[in-house]
């Protein structure tokens, strides 16, 4: 008996270390320990046939000592239900209650015994990786990580799968489960997702889906075993290409940047040039317009001056006519060099030196006998002439700027 | 009365029924099934959880698991598909013993024999199901019935020992690592091939987009030319039409006043040299005081 009991002290110890899977075994060995460490060292009660027999003292109150030992066999049975946990009551073996969080009792060892498991925590799966306790590195577990997408294609996924449990009979007493078997089963689930897509799909776009999807059915697997497992979460940790093409994997994600970077520079140089071009046509259809009006304004000016002269000589010819002459003579006259020479002096002979005569227009010719040569200060219109230089110097413009 | 015999009678009393307890009763859990044996013969199977009763010393009781069961081979075994194709698969069963009687009889209660029956079994139906199948039904097409064939068989078969099948799953279909060698270096092409594809898509995209600017632009400017031209053209078009109406009143009149003109625009710098005769109309003064009269 006392053997035996050291067998169960011995696998508590052991028991206490793991903090794995709500496994129905230790939990009652869980159970056990807490009795045991509340009543401390000297294990009292359980019925057994303990008596102090090294006890010198001759006179033994039996009956209160019995009575001693039944009370603190029945105090066997007081436990407490964490919250967030329940409790399972198993009568001779058999389930009979499961008992809400707070101060319980039950009817002490052996007729009744209780494991308390925890609900709500949330425990965590990783799949493909595994994160080391000191929070470093996550360490690669390859075959767990790659896997055959539809098109034949291998892809790196790794996952964390979160759960806790919806139902603490089922998971006591329909599976013997184990973190392994849950591994298992999302797994398959994932693997089944996968290989049902393709691998741009599992990569990029889908990945969250695939995700839900594999929840989904890790869920419709836990069930269809009665597990009392419940999924809350299967989450991406990372989907990527395998290490081996990894390489032209990211060339080509750069590839689609380098395609968008060209379209950009194509669209820059469109945005510059159009721009301009609409301006250039603003500036041309401007200069058509002044053009336009210009010339409009001009004829309307010149027909103006035209009709006035012409009303007034209308009154006279005669004399506007000959006043019109002279005044052109005048002003031509005065502001070119002139010679005059006189035919009908006989000498028919005449040199004019053209070339001298324009370079120095200052001085008297030297050479022709009747020559007379006047340059007088020059006057004139200057005025009109300059405003044509200015008109001819716009059409040049304008000539130059067209394509 | 003594009280040491007193305490030693009421211990022995407390022994006995102890022991006799102990003897005539067991428990069966939740998890479990028990069986009795008499004498090595099965005489009760105890389904049932809860506190039931034997007969001492010649009677006992062996338990098995009530639970459903994950059978999980160690290693991926090696199949071949139709397209003769090595692959490595990792499956996973999950089973329980339905009928403790027929399991005692056939594996004499060890799991590690029925465990090694089941996993025959199942990589039998696995050898035949993948020989009928490609790479690709297996590992996406046809998962889903591979393994509902393989439950089903595997289900009929250990149903003699006893136990049901609830599930054949597979874990993990995956290639070799000389193929899967291979399809690395056609993933590596591929993915090399459309970075090319993209890039030359961005070139080409450009270009468009330049010529496209390039052809806007000259729209733009000719059509400008073109409404500029009109726009001139209607102003010469009405400046004709003024110095008709203006210059057509005399002809003979306007030739002259504009004759004028132009020579004044044209002598006008003394760079410009005339060689005048003095007996020109404008000398006719010059010559003589009344010429105009003798004229």
């Amino acid at each position: 008996m006392m053997q035996l009991k050291n067998k169960i002290l011995v696998k508590l110890g052991m028991a206490n270390d793991a903090g794995g899977p709500p496994d129905l075994d230790q939990v009652l060995r869980d159970l056990n320990q807490k009795i045991s460490a509340l009543f401390g060292k000297k294990p009292v009660g359980n019925g057994s046939n303990h008596t102090p027999k090294n006890d010198h003292v001759m006179v033994i109150p039996i009956w209160p000592i019995l009575v001693l030992i039944l009370a603190i066999w029945f105090a066997t049975g007081f436990y407490i239900v964490d919250q967030g946990s329940r409790g399972v009551v198993l009568t001779f073996g058999k389930h009979t209650e499961t008992t809400q969080p707070g101060p319980r009792w039950h009817l002490p060892y052996p007729i009744e015994s209780v494991s308390v498991i925890n609900m709500e925590q949330i425990r965590t799966i990783e799949v493909g990786y595994r994160s080391s306790d000191g929070g470093g590195a996550k360490a690669r577990e390859p075959q767990e990580s790659l896997m055959l997408t539809d098109d034949e294609n291998i892809i790196d996924l790794q996952f964390a799968v979160q759960y806790n449990l919806k139902s603490v009979e089922d998971l006591s007493f329909n599976n013997r489960t184990t973190e392994d078997s849950i591994r298992g089963i999302a797994e398959t689930a994932i693997r089944e997702i996968v290989g049902r897509s393709k691998m741009d799909f599992a990569l990029y776009e889908g990945r969250e889906e695939i995700a839900v999807r594999a929840k989904k059915l890790m869920q419709d697997i836990l069930d269809r075993y009665k597990t009392g497992v419940n999924v809350t979460s299967i989450t991406m940790q990372n989907a990527q290409p395998p290490e081996q093409v990894q390489a032209s994997f990211d060339d080509a994600v750069k590839a689609k940047q380098d395609l968008e970077r060209q379209k950009n520079e194509g669209q820059a140089y469109a945005n510059d040039i159009i721009p301009k071009a609409r301006g250039t046509a603003a500036r041309l259809a401007e200069e058509a317009t002044g053009y336009k009006l210009r010339v409009e304004n001009e004829a309307k000016g010149n027909a103006s001056r035209f009709e006035q002269i012409y009303a007034q000589y209308q009154k006279a010819p005669e004399v506007t006519r000959q006043r019109l002459y002279i005044d052109a003579q005048e002003q031509i006259l005065s502001s070119v060099s002139k010679v005059v020479v006189d035919q009908k002096n006989g000498n028919s002979m005449l040199y004019l030196p053209l070339d001298k005569l324009m370079s120095l227009p200052n001085q008297t010719g030297p050479g022709a006998t009747h020559s007379n040569i006047n340059t007088p200060a020059s006057a004139g219109n200057s005025a009109s002439s300059t405003t044509n230089n200015e008109v001819n110097a716009r059409e040049n413009m304008l000539g130059r700027d067209r394509p | 009365m003594n009280p040491l015999r007193q305490l030693s009678t009421v211990l022995i009393s407390l022994l006995v029924l102890i022991i006799l307890f102990v003897t005539t009763t067991f428990t069966v859990s939740q998890t479990e099934f028990a069986l009795v044996f008499r004498l090595g013969e099965i005489v009760a199977v105890k389904s049932e959880p809860g506190l039931k009763f034997k007969l001492p010393f010649i009677e006992n009781v062996r338990y098995f698991e009530k639970r459903i069961v994950t059978l999980d081979g160690e290693e991926p075994d090696r199949f071949l598909t139709s397209e003769k194709k090595n692959v490595l698969v990792d499956s996973f069963v999950k089973w329980r013993i339905i009928d403790p009687k027929k399991y005692y009889v056939s594996v004499k209660g060890d799991e590690v024999q029925a465990e090694r029956r089941l996993s025959q079994t199942v990589n039998d139906g696995l050898r035949a199901e993948f020989g009928k199948r490609t790479i690709h039904d297996v590992v996406s097409g046809q998962r889903t019935q591979i393994m509902d064939i393989l439950r089903k068989r595997a289900d009929k078969d250990s149903r003699q020992m006893g136990i049901e099948i609830l599930d054949v799953r597979l874990k993990r279909v995956d290639l070799t690592p000389e193929v899967s060698e291979s399809v690395y270096q056609r993933m590596d092409a591929e993915r090399k091939s459309v970075a090319n594809q993209l890039r030359s898509e961005g070139a080409g995209a450009a270009e468009k987009i330049r010529a496209d600017a390039d052809k806007q632009r000259e729209v733009i400017i000719a059509e400008a030319f073109r409404d500029a031209q009109k726009a001139k053209g209607e102003g010469d078009a009405k400046a004709a039409e003024i110095y008709t109406a203006a210059y057509g009143k005399n002809p003979e009149f306007y030739a002259f006043y504009r004759s004028l003109d132009a020579y004044k625009n044209t002598f006008k710098s003394k760079s410009d040299v005339m060689v005048l005769d003095p007996s020109s109309d404008f000398f006719k003064y010059m010559r003589s005081n009344n010429a105009g009269n003798k004229k």
